[in-house]
C-alpha cells in the first residue's frame, strides 16, 4: 500500500514519557475502510499507539496524519471530535442519562435537539438496545449494556474513524463474542475505519483484516489473519497465532471424535 | 417564665442578628474565595500543596487567638490607611471576626473541592476528554457536577464551625451569641450560658440540614431540594438580619469589659443616658486593653475604667504617686493624647489585692503581704489570665520577695472558688468583688502601698468630650457609689442563689444613690 492511500497515518512516530521511550520509530497506514487490530503483550506500546491516533498522548518525534492532514495542526479537542473512541473502563457520565450519555458529542458541537433526538433513537436501534433504556442512569445497566451505551456515544456524531481500546475486554465471552460480531456489522455499514487494540488473538484474527504485532514499542507483523496462520519469520509472532491455531485444532480434533463414535449433536 | 430567660429571650433579637449577619458573611466570603482557589489548585500540583498546608495551617492556630491576632494587624493597617488616604476604619468588632471567620471556614471547603474532583473515576475522565471536550466544559460539565456533593459536604462543615466559632467575637468587640455566654460566665448566670450554647447549637444544626437539603439535592440532580434549601437559607438570613437593618438610628454606645462589675456598670450608664431621652446601647465583654482603644477610636462613647490601670497599662508608668497625683496626671495625659476626657471618679476602688480563706491566715498569723512572704514557699498562688503579666505582680512579687509553691490560672469566676475550696492559697481578688465576703475570705494589708490606687472612672470618647447629654447624665454619678453599695451590687449578680440580672443590680443601685441625694 502506498502512503498516499492512507486515510491514518503514522509517520515514524516516537511515544516517550519522560526518559522512558514506549513506542520507537513506528510506520504504520491504515486504508479508508479498513479494520486494523493492534495486538502484543501489555507493555508492547499498542495503546500508546492508538491514543497517538486522537493525541490523548503527545508523540515526541515524526507526524500522524488523519485524511491527508497532520493531527498536530488540529485542535485536540476538534480533533476527538470527529474522531469515535471506546475504551475497557467504558467511561459512561455517571451523572447523565443514558441518551444524555450518547448526546455528549453533538451536544458539543452543537447540533440542534430535534437532530439529537432522531440521532439518540436511530443509535439505539443500532447497537439493540431497547428504546426505553433512554431515560436510564449507566449505574442500572448491565456491563455488555454500558459498552453498548459507550459505542453508541463514539458513533454519535457519525466520525469516519473508531479507535477502541479493549472495548469488550472486561464482558463475559458470550456477550464480548456477540459485541465483537455486531460491532463488526457496524464497521461495514458505516464504512468506519477502526483501529482496535487487544490482547486476545483470536477476537482479533476473527474480526480484523489486517493484525499489527508490537513489542517491546515496534512493530513485529504487519498481515493479514490467513497470511499470519501460514506463518511468520518471526518466532514470537509464530507463538502468538499458534496458540489459537492449536486451540482451534483441538476443538476440530473433538468434534470429529465425537463424530466418529456417532454421538454427534441431535 | 424565669425572670433570667426571660432576659435572655429579649436579646435574642439584636444578638441572633449580628450573629447570623457574621457567620453568613463569612461563609459566603469564604466560598467565594476558597472555590476559585480549589479550581486553580486542581489543575496544578505546585499550588495545590503550599495552598492546602497554609489553609491546614490557619487551622491550627486557636480561634481565639486567630480572632485576637487580627487586631493589632488591623490596627496598623488602619492607622496607615489613615496616613495615605486619610480614611481610617474600625479594627474591632465586625471586621476582624469576619476575617477570622472567612479564614477559617476556607480548608473544609478547599480540601473537599480538592479532593472531590481529583479522585473521580479516571476512566470518566479519560472519557470526557476522549468526547471532544475542552479543559473547562470537562471541568463545568463531568468534574464539578461529579464532584458537587463533597464540596457541599466541606461547605456544610464549614457552617457549623464559623458558627459555632462566632461566639469567640465577643472578646474583640463584635456581638454575637458568644455574649449569652461571656457574660453569664462572668456572673455566674448558668441560664445565659445553656440559652446561648442552646441557641447557637440550634443555629448550627438547622443551617446544617438546609445545606445537607442542598447536598442531597446536587446527589440526586433535583432542583427543587436545591431551591428550598436555599431559598429557606437566604429567608432566614433576611428574617434575622433585617431588624438590625432597620433600626439606624444614631446611639451612644456604652462599653464594659468582661466582669459583673462591668456590666452592672454599663447597664448603669446606659440607663441613666435612656434617662435623658436618648437611644443607648451596650457594648459588652470588651478584652481590657481592647475597651481602652474602642473609646479613644470613637467605636464606643463611654465606659469605666480605673486608674490604676490606665497608669499601668496606657500611660506605661512604673512610678506610684499617691492616688490624688494618679488621678489628675491621669486625666491630665489622656485628654492631651487622646481627646478623652476624664469625668470623674464614681467613688470606689477597684484594685487588687492579694486575699486568703480568713481561716487560713488566721491559722497562720498573716495580716499582711509582708507576713505573707515568709509564708509563701508552701502556698499556692492563683491568679486571673492577666494578673501575674502585670506590672502590680511584680511590684509585689519584688518588693515583698513573694515566691510561691504553685501558680495557677483561672477564669476570674473560678478563681474565687478555687481559693474557698483550697486549691489554692491565695488569690489576686478585686478590692469591690462582693465574692470576698461571700467566700469568707480577707483582704491582706500592703504596708508599703506597693500596689496601684484603682479609682473607678467614668471615660468619654474624644467625640463626646463635650456631649450635654452625657454630662448631665452621668455626672450627678460622681463619687456616689460607695466601695461597699459598689460590693453588695457586685454580690447579687455573684451570689449563687437568687441571683439578679446585672440590669437589675443596676437599678437597686441607682435607687440607692438616689435615696442618699434626697
Amino acid at each position: 500500500m502506498s502512503a498516499a492511500d492512507a486515510f491514518i497515518r503514522l509517520d515514524r512516530v516516537s511515544v516517550a514519557f519522560g526518559p522512558v521511550t514506549v513506542v520507537h520509530d513506528i510506520e504504520l497506514s491504515v486504508r479508508r475502510g479498513e479494520f486494523i487490530a493492534l495486538v502484543g503483550a501489555s507493555g508492547s506500546g499498542k495503546t500508546t499507539t492508538l491514543k497517538a491516533i486522537n493525541r490523548l498522548v503527545d508523540i515526541s518525534a515524526g507526524d500522524v496524519a488523519v485524511d491527508g492532514t497532520s493531527v498536530a495542526s488540529i485542535e485536540p479537542y476538534r480533533l476527538r471530535r470527529r474522531i469515535g473512541y471506546v475504551f475497557q473502563g467504558i467511561g459512561l457520565f455517571p451523572h447523565l442519562s443514558v441518551a444524555e450519555n450518547i448526546a455528549i458529542t453533538p451536544r458539543l458541537l452543537k447540533w440542534s435537539e430535534a437532530q439529537i433526538a432522531a440521532r439518540v433513537t436511530e443509535l439505539l436501534e443500532l447497537v439493540d438496545l431497547p428504546q426505553t433504556f433512554a431515560t436510564r442512569r449507566p449505574a442500572q445497566l448491565s456491563g455488555g449494556q454500558r459498552q453498548r451505551v459507550g459505542v453508541a456515544r463514539a458513533l454519535a456524531s457519525r466520525p469516519a474513524i473508531m479507535l477502541m481500546d479493549e472495548p469488550f475486554g472486561a464482558l463475559d465471552p458470550l456477550t464480548r463474542d456477540q459485541l465483537g460480531t455486531q460491532y463488526r456489522r457496524l464497521h461495514e455499514q458505516m464504512q468506519l475505519t477502526t483501529v482496535m487494540v487487544t490482547h486476545d488473538v483470536l477476537e482479533a484474527l476473527l474480526l480484523a483484516d489486517r493484525i499489527v504485532v508490537m513489542r517491546d514499542g515496534r512493530i513485529v507483523a504487519n498481515e493479514a489473519p490467513h497470511e499470519l496462520l501460514i506463518g511468520h519469520h518471526d518466532a514470537g509472532v509464530r507463538a502468538l497465532v499458534d496458540m489459537p491455531r492449536r486451540q482451534a485444532e483441538r476443538v476440530q480434533a473433538l468434534l470429529q471424535v465425537r463424530a466418529v463414535n456417532g454421538a454427534g449433536p441431535q | 417564665m424565669n425572670e433570667r430567660l426571660l432576659a435572655a429571650w429579649h436579646l435574642l433579637p439584636a444578638y441572633l442578628g449580628e450573629h447570623v449577619l457574621l457567620s453568613a458573611s463569612a461563609l459566603t466570603l469564604g466560598i467565594a474565595i476558597s472555590l476559585p482557589l480549589a479550581l486553580l489548585a486542581i489543575r496544578s500540583a505546585r499550588i495545590r500543596w503550599p495552598l492546602l498546608a497554609v489553609a491546614s495551617l490557619v487551622q491550627t492556630i486557636p480561634s481565639i487567638a486567630l480572632l485576637a491576632l487580627f487586631y493589632p494587624l488591623l490596627l496598623a493597617l488602619s492607622a496607615l490607611s489613615q496616613q495615605m488616604f486619610g480614611v481610617g476604619f474600625s479594627a474591632l468588632g465586625f471586621l476582624p471576626s469576619l476575617l477570622a471567620l472567612t479564614l477559617y471556614s476556607i480548608l473544609p471547603i478547599l480540601r473537599n473541592s480538592i479532593t472531590g474532583v481529583m479522585n473521580l473515576d479516571p476512566a470518566v475522565i479519560e472519557a470526557a476528554r476522549g468526547v471532544g471536550m475542552t479543559d473547562a466544559q470537562r471541568l463545568w460539565r463531568v468534574e464539578l457536577p461529579l464532584a458537587a456533593p463533597m464540596i457541599m459536604a466541606g461547605v456544610r462543615t464549614s457552617a457549623v464551625w464559623v458558627i459555632g466559632t462566632a461566639t469567640l467575637s465577643t472578646p474583640v468587640g463584635q456581638t454575637s451569641l458568644g455574649n449569652y455566654i461571656f457574660s453569664g460566665l462572668q456572673v455566674e448566670n448558668w441560664v445565659a450560658v445553656l440559652f446561648g450554647c442552646a441557641v447557637a447549637a440550634l443555629l448550627a444544626l438547622v443551617v446544617d440540614q438546609l445545606l445537607g437539603l442542598i447536598e442531597a439535592g446536587t446527589v440526586k440532580r433535583s432542583t427543587w431540594r436545591v431551591s428550598l434549601g436555599l431559598g429557606l437559607l437566604i429567608l432566614g438570613c433576611a428574617v434575622a438580619v433585617g431588624p438590625r437593618l432597620a433600626k439606624d438610628a444614631p446611639s451612644y454606645v456604652v462599653g464594659a469589659k468582661s466582669f459583673s462589675e462591668q456590666y452592672i456598670l454599663s447597664s448603669l450608664l446606659a440607663d441613666r443616658i435612656r434617662e435623658q431621652g436618648q437611644p443607648a446601647i451596650r457594648k459588652t465583654g470588651l478584652g481590657s486593653a481592647i475597651a481602652f482603644r474602642a473609646l479613644a477610636g470613637n467605636e464606643i462613647d463611654v465606659y469605666v475604667d480605673y486608674s490604676g490601670t490606665l497608669w499601668a497599662n496606657v500611660m506605661q508608668r512604673t512610678d506610684r504617686p499617691s492616688r490624688q497625683i494618679v488621678l489628675r496626671t491621669t486625666a491630665q495625659w489622656l485628654h492631651e493624647r487622646y481627646g478623652v476626657e476624664l469625668l470623674g471618679s464614681l467613688g470606689f476602688e477597684n484594685a487588687y489585692a492579694l486575699a486568703m480563706r480568713r481561716r487560713h491566715a488566721e491559722e497562720l498569723g498573716i495580716r499582711t503581704i509582708r507576713d505573707l512572704a515568709a509564708h509563701a514557699a508552701n502556698l499556692k498562688i492563683g491568679g486571673d489570665f492577666e494578673f501575674f503579666a502585670r506590672p502590680e505582680w511584680s511590684a509585689l512579687r519584688d518588693h515583698y520577695g513573694l515566691h510561691f509553691a504553685a501558680r495557677r490560672q483561672f477564669q476570674s469566676t473560678f478563681m474565687y472558688k478555687a481559693a474557698s475550696s483550697g486549691e489554692v492559697d491565695v488569690i489576686s481578688a478585686f478590692s469591690s468583688d462582693g465574692r470576698i465576703a461571700a467566700e469568707d475570705l480577707v483582704v491582706l494589708d500592703d504596708p508599703d502601698q506597693v500596689l496601684l490606687p484603682y479609682d473607678a472612672v467614668i471615660l468619654l470618647s474624644p467625640r463626646r468630650a463635650d456631649d450635654a447629654v452625657l454630662r448631665a447624665a452621668l455626672e450627678p454619678l460622681l463619687g456616689k457609689v460607695s466601695i461597699e453599695l459598689m460590693r453588695e451590687a457586685n454580690m447579687m449578680v455573684d451570689r449563687e442563689s437568687d441571683k439578679l440580672t446585672p440590669a437589675a443590680a443596676a437599678r437597686w443601685l441607682v435607687q440607692q444613690i438616689d435615696a442618699k441625694s434626697q
